[in-house]
Parts: C-alpha cells; sequence; structure tokens
C-alpha cells in the first residue's frame, strides 16, 4: 500500500527518519549483533582473548540438565498462566457482555490492574502469601495446608502462576469483552430462537466466533509470561528455592549477574529471540487470517 | 399453522420510556401481518416481543391459543429472519439451516431432507457447503429464510429483512417472500418501515406511531380511508396533501358539524387540472413552482394563491402552502404558470383538526 | 428466557463483583497493611481493617525511606520514574511520527529497508539482548542517567508502526490541498498531520507512559546509585533484608505509591486507554 500524493524533496526525509534509525541501529542492532557473534566465541578465563567455537556454546547449553529444565518450565508457566488467566476473563468478559446495569462501572473495576507494574504484584502477592505473615496464609495453614513457598518449589511456582496470571485479567478482559462486542447480538438471538440453550450457545456460537481473539490472546499471554514474569519472579522468589521458579529471562539475567559465561550467556539470548520470532511470526499468521474472517 | 393475538401488550424500559403503550392486533391462521411505520415507532420491538427476544411488561401475547409471555424463544416456535441475516460466520450454509433442527435433537436423516429440501427451494443447493462470507447479499438473505423454513415453524417473523438489499434485489426478494409465504401457508409477521413493501406484502396491515397502532386493516383499504393524518400522510407517496380547513367549508362541503375546524386531504393523484370547481368539491390556485417528470407521470408542485388562508397541517412533510398533483404522462404546466386544479367530493378526505380522527361525509 | 433471564443476570451481578473482589483484595491488603505497625504484621497478627498509622507510614515512606542504612526518599524515586516514563513516551512518540512521515509521504532510496530496519524491532523487547545493551549503554557513560534508563527502550516500532497506518487513512486529497494552499512538506505536518493525529498520540502517550513506568530489569541493571532508583526498583531493594527486617508498612506504602499514576491514568482516561492498548496491539 502506498500513498499517491507525496512530497519531493532529497534530504528531509533522511533527516526525519535519521533521529529513530539512530536509537534504533546503536541500541537495538548492535546489541543484538554482538550477541550473535558472542555467542559463537569462547573467552579464556582472563576475558583476554576469545576464539571462534561455532555452536560450542549451543551445545554446552542445552547439554546443561539446568537450562533445559528452566526451558520447560517457562512453558509450563506460560501455558499455566495463559489457560488460567484467560478462562477466568473469558467468564467475567462474558458476564458484562449481557445487558446489566453499572457495566460500565464494572468494566473499569476489572481493567485497572493492567497498570499495576510486575513487581508490584509479586510484592503484593508474597505478602498475601508469605509463610509467616501472610494473611491467607493464615487461613491455609489452619486448613492443614503446610503453606511455605520460600521452601516449597511447587508452591512457590503456584504463587508465582497465580500473581501473573491475575495481572493479566484486566488484560485479557479486554480484549475478550472488544471481540464479544464486535458479534452482533442478533446472531446469539438467532441461537436462541433456534433452540440452542445457554450453555450450547457458549460452545457452538460464542466460543468459535471468539477463536481468533482467544488465540491471539494466547499467543500474547505466553509472550507476556516469558518476560514479564520476571519482575514478578524477581521480587517474589528471586528464582528459589533452589532454581524452582528460574524462566528463561530469570536464568540470562542471574548468570550474567555471576559474570560467568560470556559466549553462554550470548547464546541464551539468542534462543531467546529466535522463540519470540517464532512466537511473534505465528502470530502475524494469524492476524492476516482474522482480517479475512 | 396458528393465529397470533397481542392483547393490550405494553413495553416500558427500566428508564420509565414507554416503547409500546398497548397494542391490540390478531392476525389469523396464514395471514400476512406487516408492521409499518417510521424509525422508533415501537415495530421492531414489538416484533422483538413476539419473538421472546424483549420481555412483555404489559398485556398478552398469545401464539397459537398459548399464552407465550414467559415462553423462552426456543419453545415458542417461531423463526425469525434478521436485518442483518444473523448468519452463524463460523458455519455453512448447511450448518447455518442444520442448527436450528439438531439443537432439537432431530435425526441427522431427517435434518438433511429438510436442508436439501429449502435448499432447493430457495436455489441454494449448490452453495450449501459455503461459508455466509463467500455469499453475495442475496444469497445470504435466501440462507436467512432458508434458517426459517427448514424449521417449519408455526409463525414466520421478519425484520426488515430486505432493507440491506438494493432496489432492484428487494423487489424481487418481495416477489420470492410472498410467494413462499402463500406456498408454505405460515402466519407471518413482518417489519418494514417502507410503505410500499408493505402494501405489497400485505394481508393485514398495522400502521404504527410513537408505540401505538395508528390503523389496522387490509391494506387498500388503509389507502381509500385513511383513519388518522398520520396515516394519510404515511401510507401513499408522495403523500396525501393536508391542508387545514375552515368550519364553514367544511359544512359546506362535507356537510361535517357545524363550528369544527378540521384538516383536509387530498391526495396528489386525485387533483385534476380544470377551472370547473366540482359540486362538493374542491378547487383551489396554483402558482407552478417545480415539475418532476418520471415518465409515466408527472408530479407538479404548486404554491397556493396568498388569499387562501389554508396552510398544510404537517409541516414535515409539505412546506405551507404547497400542494403536489399528480398528473398522468410527461404533459405539464410551465414553472411560474398559473393553474386551477380541483378534486371531486368522493377524493376528499377529512380529519378533525387535531389529526386523530376520520370525519365520514 | 423472559423469566429465568432475571436469575441469570443475579448470577452474572455476582460473578462479576466476585471478580472485582479477587482482583482487588490484594491491592486492599497493601492499603490496609500500609497503615498499621510493622511488629503487628511481622507477627503475622496484621488486621483485615485499617489501622491508625497512615499519616506517620506514608509521610516517612515519601520523605524519607526506610530505616535502613541505604535508604531512599519514595519520592525521588517517584520523581525519576516519572522523568523515565515521560521520556518513554514523549521520545518515543517524537521519532516515530516524524519516521513514519518520511515513510509514507517521501518516495527516497532505501526507504523500505528503513522501514524494515525498524518493523523488526516489533518482535523484540529489550530482556533479549539485555547484556550486550548493557554493554554498549555502559560504554557510552550513560549508566545511572536518565538517557540510559530511557532510550534503548525507545528502540522499538511499535508507535511508528501505528502512526504509518494512520496516515495511510488521511485522505490525498488533504495533502493535495494544504500544496495548493502553498504548504510545504513542514507546513503540511505542523498545520494539518499534527492536528489530525492527536488523540492517537494521546492514547499512545497513555499506553508508553504507563509501560515506562511500570519498566523493571532494564532499571536494575543500568542504575547503580541508589538516587537514580526508578520506584519499581526501590520497591525491591526495600525487601531484600532478611525477612524480619523488612518494614512491610512502608513496603506497602510504597507499592501504593507505586500503584497510583498508572492507574490513576487507567481510570481517568479510560477512553484513550483502551484505544490505544488496543491499537498498539493490532
Amino acid at each position: 500500500m502506498q500513498k499517491q500524493a507525496i512530497f519531493q524533496s532529497k534530504l528531509l526525509p533522511y533527516l526525519l527518519v535519521a533521529p529513530q534509525l539512530a536509537v534504533v541501529l546503536i541500541f537495538f542492532y548492535w546489541p543484538a549483533l554482538q550477541a550473535v557473534v558472542q555467542s559463537f566465541l569462547l573467552q579464556d578465563a582472563f576475558g583476554l582473548s576469545s576464539s571462534f567455537v561455532w555452536f560450542d556454546n549451543y551445545i554446552e547449553l542445552f547439554k546443561d540438565p539446568a537450562y533445559f529444565e528452566s526451558i520447560i518450565r517457562t512453558f509450563f508457566f506460560s501455558f499455566a498462566i495463559a489457560v488460567s488467566s484467560l478462562s477466568f476473563a473469558l467468564l467475567l468478559a462474558v458476564m458484562a457482555d449481557k445487558p446489566l446495569r453499572g457495566v460500565m462501572l464494572y468494566r473499569t473495576l476489572l481493567i485497572w490492574p493492567y497498570a499495576v507494574a510486575p513487581p508490584v504484584v509479586g510484592v503484593l502477592w508474597i505478602f498475601m502469601l508469605h509463610p509467616s505473615l501472610g494473611v491467607i496464609s493464615r487461613y491455609l495453614r489452619a486448613a492443614g495446608i503446610d503453606w511455605n513457598p520460600l521452601l516449597d518449589g511447587n508452591q512457590a511456582a503456584t504463587l508465582i502462576i497465580l500473581a501473573a496470571a491475575w495481572k493479566q485479567i484486566s488484560y485479557n478482559f479486554l480484549f475478550f469483552l472488544a471481540g464479544l462486542q464486535a458479534i452482533p447480538k442478533s446472531v446469539f438471538e438467532a441461537a436462541a430462537i433456534d433452540g440452542a440453550r445457554p450453555m450450547r450457545r457458549f460452545w457452538t456460537v460464542t466460543f468459535p466466533l471468539l477463536s481468533p481473539t482467544i488465540f491471539f490472546l494466547l499467543v500474547v499471554n505466553i509472550v507476556y509470561a516469558f518476560f514479564d514474569t520476571f519482575g514478578i519472579i524477581d521480587t517474589m522468589t528471586r528464582g528459589g528455592p533452589g532454581t524452582s521458579t528460574v524462566t528463561l529471562v530469570y536464568k540470562v539475567y542471574s548468570d550474567g549477574l555471576l559474570g560467568g559465561n560470556l559466549g553462554s550467556s550470548a547464546a541464551q539470548s539468542v534462543i531467546l529471540m529466535i522463540l519470540v520470532i517464532v512466537l511473534t511470526g505465528i502470530q502475524f499468521r494469524f492476524v492476516e487470517r482474522k482480517v479475512t474472517y | 399453522m396458528a393465529n397470533v393475538t397481542l392483547r393490550n401488550v405494553r413495553k416500558t424500559y427500566l428508564g420509565g420510556f414507554e416503547a409500546i403503550k398497548g397494542v391490540n392486533v390478531d392476525v389469523a391462521d396464514g395471514q400476512f401481518c406487516v408492521l409499518v411505520g417510521p424509525s422508533g415507532c415501537g415495530k421492531s420491538t414489538l416484533l422483538r416481543m413476539v419473538a421472546g427476544l424483549e420481555t412483555v411488561t404489559g398485556g398478552e401475547i398469545d401464539i397459537g391459543g398459548r399464552v407465550v409471555n414467559q415462553i423462552e424463544p426456543a419453545d415458542r416456535d417461531i423463526a425469525m429472519v434478521f436485518q442483518n441475516y444473523a448468519l452463524y460466520p463460523h458455519m455453512s450454509v448447511f450448518n447455518n439451516m442444520a442448527y436450528g433442527l439438531r439443537n432439537r435433537g432431530m435425526a441427522e436423516a431427517e435434518v438433511k431432507s429438510r436442508v436439501e429440501e429449502a435448499a432447493r427451494v430457495l436455489e441454494l443447493s449448490a452453495m450449501l457447503e459455503r461459508k455466509p462470507r463467500q455469499l453475495s447479499g442475496g444469497q445470504r438473505q435466501r440462507v436467512a429464510m432458508g434458517r426459517a423454513i427448514v424449521r417449519q415453524p408455526k409463525v414466520f417473523l421478519f425484520d426488515e429483512p430486505l432493507s440491506n438489499l438494493d432496489a432492484k434485489l428487494r423487489i424481487a426478494m418481495r416477489v420470492e417472500i410472498r410467494k413462499l409465504q402463500r406456498r408454505l401457508n405460515t402466519t407471518s409477521i413482518y417489519v418494514t418501515h417502507d410503505q410500499l413493501e408493505a402494501m405489497t406484502l400485505a394481508d393485514i396491515l398495522v400502521v404504527m406511531n410513537g408505540g401505538q397502532v395508528e390503523q389496522v386493516g387490509n391494506p387498500l383499504a388503509i389507502y381509500e380511508k385513511p383513519a388518522t393524518t398520520f396515516v394519510a400522510s404515511f401510507i401513499g407517496a408522495p403523500p396525501m396533501n393536508l391542508m387545514s380547513t375552515r368550519a364553514d367549508e367544511i359544512k359546506s362541503q362535507l356537510g361535517g358539524s357545524a363550528g369544527e375546524a378540521g384538516i383536509l386531504g387530498i391526495r396528489p393523484e386525485d387533483f385534476v387540472i380544470t377551472d370547473q370547481t366540482p359540486s362538493g368539491g374542491v378547487a383551489m390556485s396554483l402558482t407552478v413552482e417545480a415539475i418532476e417528470r418520471v415518465g409515466a407521470e408527472t408530479f407538479v408542485y404548486g404554491a397556493r394563491e396568498q388569499e387562501d388562508q389554508r396552510v398544510a397541517a404537517t409541516p414535515g412533510e409539505l412546506p405551507p402552502g404547497e400542494v403536489i398533483v399528480r398528473i398522468p404522462g410527461t404533459d405539464a404546466p410551465a414553472i411560474g404558470q398559473k393553474i386551477r386544479v380541483a378534486a371531486i367530493s368522493s377524493k376528499l378526505h377529512l380529519f378533525s383538526g387535531d389529526g386523530r380522527k376520520r370525519i365520514e361525509a | 428466557m423472559v423469566e429465568q433471564e432475571g436469575i441469570r443476570r443475579y448470577v452474572a451481578h455476582i460473578i462479576l463483583w466476585i471478580g472485582i473482589a479477587i482482583v482487588a483484595f490484594p491491592v486492599y491488603i497493601a492499603i490496609v497493611a500500609s497503615t498499621q505497625d510493622n511488629a503487628l504484621i511481622a507477627n503475622g497478627q496484621m488486621s483485615l481493617l485499617p489501622g491508625g498509622h497512615f499519616f506517620e507510614v506514608y509521610y516517612q515512606t515519601i520523605f524519607v525511606g526506610t530505616s535502613g542504612s541505604t535508604r531512599e526518599p519514595v519520592a525521588n524515586m517517584m520523581l525519576n520514574s516519572l522523568i523515565m516514563a515521560l521520556l518513554i513516551a514523549v521520545g518515543k512518540i517524537a521519532i516515530s511520527i516524524i519516521s513514519a512521515y518520511a515513510i509514507v509521504y517521501f518516495r527516497f532510496p532505501l526507504r523500505m529497508p528503513i522501514f524494515w530496519l525498524i518493523f523488526i524491532t516489533l518482535m523484540l523487547p529489550v530482556e533479549v539482548r539485555i547484556y550486550p545493551t548493557y554493554k554498549i549503554v555502559a560504554d557510552l557513560n550513560m549508566l545511572d542517567s536518565y538517557a540510559g534508563l530511557a532510550l534503548p527502550l525507545i528502540a522499538s516500532a511499535t508507535a511508528t508502526l501505528l502512526f504509518r497506518q494512520f496516515f495511510m487513512t488521511v485522505p490525498d486529497e488533504l495533502l493535495e490541498a494544504s500544496r495548493i494552499d502553498g504548504a510545504g512538506p513542514l507546513r503540511f505536518f505542523w498545520d494539518t498531520l499534527l492536528p489530525l493525529s492527536r488523540t492517537n498520540m494521546a492514547a499512545l502517550f497513555v499506553i508508553l507512559f504507563i509501560l515506562g513506568w511500570n519498566q523493571y530489569l532494564w532499571p536494575l541493571l543500568i542504575t547503580t546509585r541508589d538516587d537514580m532508583q526508578t520506584i519499581q526498583v526501590g520497591i525491591r531493594k526495600m525487601i531484600t533484608t532478611t525477612d524480619a527486617l523488612t518494614e512491610w508498612p512502608i513496603v506497602m506504602a510504597t507499592a501504593v505509591l507505586a500503584m497510583l499514576p498508572p492507574v490513576f491514568v487507567v481510570v481517568a482516561m479510560q477512553k484513550l486507554f483502551v484505544r490505544g492498548l488496543v491499537e498498539t496491539e493490532k
């Protein structure tokens, strides 16, 4: 797609794109390139010289069970967060799509958590579910659950999934509501006249018609879980106990903090990049499909 | 097969807005009833109440001898064709039509035979596997019809089903719908704002305005004897000329009760250009202001003479003092010319001063 | 439908209120905790009703900070966050709108390659190239500076794409008309295109401000001086000490203060927010 009416100028367009191009080249392409180059290099112990080692860094990474575990863990977290948050948000959106009084108020009261930063989410949830002083932990212990996410890896993972899903409810709710409102009401009415009961109506009409939105949100939520959970994990568990809440991004960060192997750290970055590119690619393909729907 | 009876049906919304102010209509079995009126008159709301999509806040809706006020739309044994068709975009044409049958647990063989029969009647057989987005507007409209007829319901409900089609297709589909309804002989209620559609389709016409029924009856009877000035100006195009008339005129010309001012109505086609004044009729002088030739007929827009005190009763329809005259053919007076027109007494319509009541001579 | 619809409506109201309660509960607890005595909280005796220490806790949080040795008043952290968020939002909008203008309204060699160079950045958030970026910022002497905080986060294409998309919908006749009126490219941009883009810019600003305010990993890495901390980084540092020493009322007050600006923006500018969110995700 191109504009027919345009201006003629030799220099001006370059001046106009220059600032963005400079920022993008310096802060995006140069570091990305550095990461790719470094992922093929091996530095000596003193960081004085480095040699080209092909895919050794990558091979080392995949031989490392800790890295492999963190891949599995990241995907598990992503799906758990996406599925729990999406289903709850869908329930709320379907309810809020009904012609109820005060629907605008409900919407406002449900969307604001979008604005809460991940580290704050982490602080809020660890405080509620802190083993010794959390207000909810009291009831969990009273119910006979030995609740200590600071010691129990599974509980820590649960806590992170809960907190991350909580933050994502408002985002998903908003998009579901928009998706529902884009479906003409008469389609639901036609289904009602066609004898479909509410539950059947949901599964045979609402759900299929929402499937583009669901798919879109699934991808967005997975990407969110990849990156934005960092703040939640870092304030709640610091990856612990042990490594039970170390995700890919957290591992890049913590390995880098230790200063260790630059090549390995770069290889991790490159793998993350590839994962995100694949996910975004899937999303773009789907966006095209949505247009023709 | 069923009759539909509305008894003093009312609809008041939560905010207190009264959309339907007590409607009584009786549609006999197999009849085609058309609800017509300007937008916002409540006709669609009324139809949706019959369908069960809107709650009834007063009165009774009776389908086939059963009061359905509290019955789910699915259990009213009705089918509805929506203005935007409301096809299920993710289902094929076949599944769109089969959905309502399957929901009722019909055997798949029976579903198939019914859908195929409907598709044959509507000439959709070649497109059963297509999705709605692959169809033209007219084809979608037919799928919506098909979805209604496969169910073989007691009552068809149509909510402005032709308004999304272009003019030519609209006329073709209008004829199709009428033929189909005659053949199936299913009681139908049809909502439209198009008076021509209403006139041509209806066995029984219900003219609505402001949540109330203005007149119910046979379309031609309504055309010939509109009960109110609203009906007079809404049914028929161009609209009836309406002008206030003095009490003495009513008395002398139409024999109305003395001392009563009223509104006189004359349809454009009932005027004749003549210098004579028919006995008991009305004559007036006009200055021709505009001419519209449409081929078979010509419309003359004229301004009444200054000394003529009568002004149009419904300013929205006719500019004050303007009269439309229809003459056959294309032979019309020139603009600026003075002409004299007259109508005979049997073509005059007289209404009470508020326009709410027809006064018979 | 008629009768059951009433019952279903009640169910819908109830479910929505449960949703709101779930969404609001953690924040309620935070507000309550920020008004209570630390000793009580540390013992696990926290009340579920607000306490009486509101003013002293918030006063200390905003103007003093924690009792630790490396304390920093939260007011200063908020100022840092504000500057960073504004720089990101304004900077990104400014450089994006002019480059989108060049790409849509001019034909020049390398136009498409440049467009693709910018477009590709859409895919990769800063997290995936965090250490190489850190190194560059360090080499450029921008650690502990506002420029270092903001610039790498400006390097993304979302806003450029959004403006490009919007410019494509602006009718050609507008440009032709203003050219007939004697306007050059800069005049047309300033007098016609910018005013038309106001709503888009506002919607984008709302989203970018929230995203900027909520940045965490990047500020965490590149700020070493306490007086350059953003509030998101500061709050984490408050709970790094052993649990017993964490001053929970102050942590919670900081959490509340950290939420206030973005939540206020979402609620007060809901329309723009929703619009910005939907459009940047397209």
